[in-house]
């Protein structure tokens, strides 16, 4: 077959389908987005009619994926790191329900932060859940274990995890489609208690997870994507997964490594294997690129072994993406000759479009709130972000999905006046429509900002599950009419939405603002349609 | 053959559109490419960059290493400059030379030419008005990757089979307009050598 060029994300995506795939969920998030959108856009998909819009949040994503596995089929779920907390709850049961149909959770995460608040490591949820986690070092990789993950899966009744890193992710390279698999017919676990957690059947299902865990290593111990090289310098070993394989290897491009190398991409750990290095070896190096999970498991709370180097103890950085260079180091390999960046050169950080709807709706809340003073305005996930950036300084939180609402109801519960929540339209229907409830039910006296820019334009422009909606929603939550007001973000209608902000901010109870302007990288193709 | 690339600019102008160009030329022949790119917040008017790998041996890791850069492809002059620890002390620096100001401090043209200039093999070339002169405001991009591709490794009529492809949908004066202009940066920076 042809080789095709693809992101890492568009690998997996193109490895699912072809392993058979029926439904693809997920919701939008950097570096995921791609692999959902991949499945979206695939003519093939269309033609099988593989399930692939987005959904409303990871959290309903991981449970309807979930559905789609308890019928017998191939399903795939996509988020980013973060997402994987919205939808812990069903992946932690998913581990003990365990799958029917081959379920992939695809989890990129963001070491060094590109485009997120925090760069956790899905491992760790992997093995909080006791569910195995395939992590490609490369595009065909990615492609490859796809086969492989939903295999694993359906024989041993498990979701698993595929984690990629922002490098994997965003990075293209040609790959190879090697197989093509129908996908599954429908057919109903054969255990019909397999999804029913109730404590009495939770109780046994559980320890069959743990028993299982045996069984699981194995297959981790005879997986072909952990591979022991051998290598005649003892003096160092080096343990490592994902691209922290590429990066050891980067450096070893003129001068092969001499040091035993174990390359390990599927977990549980392969015990053994781990055994055998350690043994072999002087010292240990861990080269992790994401947080020093394997290295702090080897370590032990004790850490009395000794010989282990990683990021732990300085060797590589505590935190923050690899990359060949810090391995060089690491390594104790002569740095190459480096130019300084010239001092002239001034940091260009993101920000809003030219013509961007929020830039007026920022100006608009800012004149109003001018009276009272900075640190009343709590905002969410999303391009909106931006408004804290100069001119603006127009926001004071961003924290999680949702969270602009939640924490402006906790501060006007303590007293706080006024108390303003900006989120976007699709975060909203993510996680903020479950806080305005809460704010209706205590009347809490907020006024509540749901910028609809009728996209999810941060990631590139996916359809957003409220578009068209905003109003209902609020006024079915419990907003009264009168309160809920659509105003144009347009510099004509300035002065009237800032007297309706006013006026908002002095009613005492829940007030919604929804500022509607198309994202102008939308709003030519809209116009194009009328 | 081998070759390291880092590619600059703003977020918009147009830096992908040339990873792609180079990305679809070596894909059909039997060279192994990897070409990482940004994606989400940093895309919105901020400094982006795009590390592109080529070569005829397997290529590990995605990033360029620090120093290892065999040129910077810029479309913007400050940018050009930031990933300096990633140029060879004699790799190539390609830029354009129109700033793009959205930064209140951004510095004094004649400084970063200067530093530009400083650089010993630097081409610094106007593909904002050459793209203009030849009535494609948006060709700037592959203006400036035509200087580039003395320097590629690339044969030409591979990049000008791939404009064809990539913009073939969009029609033939657009298809024609990127290669004038592709054309056009490659004659400048072959005048440039000469001198």
């Amino acid at each position: 077959m042809d080789k095709l060029l693809l992101l890492g994300d568009e690998a997996l995506a193109q490895g699912a389908l072809d392993a058979g795939l029926s439904g693809a969920y997920g919701y939008p998030g950097t570096p995921s987005t791609e692999i959902f959108e991949y499945v979206q856009h695939s003519k093939e998909a269309a033609r099988r009619n593989v399930h692939r819009t987005w959904s409303a949040n990871e959290k309903t994503a991981m449970e309807e994926a979930l559905g789609m596995s308890y019928t017998g089929k191939r399903a795939l779920v996509t988020m980013k790191h973060v997402g994987l907390n919205v939808a812990a709850d069903p992946f932690m049961n998913s581990g003990i329900t365990g799958a029917n149909g081959g379920l992939i959770v695809a989890v990129a995460d963001d070491p060094s932060m590109h485009s997120s608040q925090n760069e956790q490591d899905s491992r760790h949820y992997g093995r909080f859940a006791l569910v195995p986690v395939f992590e490609p070092s490369n595009q065909q990789e990615a492609y490859n274990m796809t086969f492989d993950a939903f295999a694993l899966s359906e024989k041993y009744k498990t979701p698993v995890i595929m984690r990629l890193v922002t490098r994997l992710s965003h990075s293209r390279a040609g790959i190879v489609r090697t197989k093509y698999l129908n996908e599954n017919e429908i057919k109903l676990p054969d255990n019909p208690n397999q999804f029913m957690l109730l404590p009495a059947f939770a109780r046994v299902k559980y320890k069959n997870l743990i028993e299982k865990q045996e069984l699981l290593e194995k297959e981790s111990e005879n997986s072909k994507y952990n591979e022991y090289h051998d290598g005649k310098d003892r003096s160092l070993g080096i343990i490592t997964c994902g691209l922290g394989y590429n990066y050891v290897k980067e450096n070893h491009v003129e001068s092969k490594c001499e040091y035993p190398i174990l390359k390990i991409c599927q977990y549980p750990l392969p015990r053994k294997l781990i055994q055998k290095i350690i043994d072999e070896c002087d010292e240990i190096l861990v080269v992790e690129d994401g947080m020093p999970v394997i290295e702090e498991w080897l370590r032990g709370y004790l850490d009395n072994c000794l010989k282990i180097k990683g990021r732990m103890d300085g060797t590589l950085p505590r935190c923050g993406e690899l990359d060949p260079a810090k391995l060089r180091t690491a390594l104790g390999l002569e740095p190459y000759p480096i130019k300084e960046v010239p001092t002239i050169v001034k940091g260009r950080p993101p920000e809003l479009c030219k013509g961007c709807p929020h830039r007026d709706t920022y100006y608009a809340l800012n004149e109003a709130m001018k009276e009272y003073g900075p640190g009343h305005v709590f905002s969410d996930i999303g391009c909106y972000t931006l408004g804290f950036l100069p001119p603006f300084n127009a926001i004071n939180s961003c924290v999680d999905m949702g969270a602009s609402i939640s924490m402006a109801v906790g501060a006007a519960d303590a007293g706080l006046f006024p108390s303003i929540a900006v989120i976007g339209d699709s975060t909203f229907g993510h996680s903020g429509m479950t806080p305005l409830l809460d704010a209706v039910n205590s009347k809490a006296n907020i006024v509540a900002f749901i910028l609809d820019n009728g996209i999810v334009a941060m990631t590139g422009m996916q359809d957003s599950a409220v578009t068209g909606r905003v109003e209902d929603i609020c006024m079915g939550i419990g907003v009264e009419k009168e309160h809920i007001h659509v105003i144009n973000p347009l510099k004509g209608h300035h002065e009237e939405n800032v007297k309706i902000i006013k006026n908002e901010i002095n009613y005492n109870g829940v007030s919604v603002i929804i500022p509607r302007r198309p994202c102008i990288h939308i709003a030519a193709k809209l116009r194009k349609q009328k | 053959m081998k070759k390291n690339i880092i590619l600059a600019g703003v977020g918009g102008q147009g830096i992908l559109s040339i990873a792609t160009i180079i990305g679809y030329a070596v894909v059909k022949v039997d060279i192994y490419l990897k070409q990482a790119e940004a994606h989400g917040m940093s895309q919105r008017g901020g400094a982006v960059e795009s590390h592109l790998r080529i070569s005829d041996k397997e290529i590990h890791s995605d990033l360029v290493p620090h120093g290892r850069s065999d040129m910077i492809i810029s479309l913007e002059p400050m940018e050009s400059l930031r990933y300096f620890p990633y140029l060879k002390p004699d790799g190539w620096l390609i830029t354009n030379i129109t700033p793009f100001v959205n930064i209140p401090n951004y510095p004094e043209m004649k400084h970063l030419l200067k530093e530009i200039k400083a650089h010993k093999n630097s081409i610094a070339i106007d593909g904002d008005a050459i793209a203009k002169e030849i009535g494609s405001p948006r060709s700037m991009n592959m203006v400036i990757l035509g200087a580039s591709a003395p320097f590629l490794g690339i044969p030409f009529n591979m990049l000008e089979d791939s404009i064809r492809a990539v913009f073939g949908r969009k029609g033939e004066d657009i298809v024609q307009k990127n290669l004038d202009a592709l054309n056009r940066g490659r004659d400048f920076a072959e005048e440039y050598i000469k001198k």
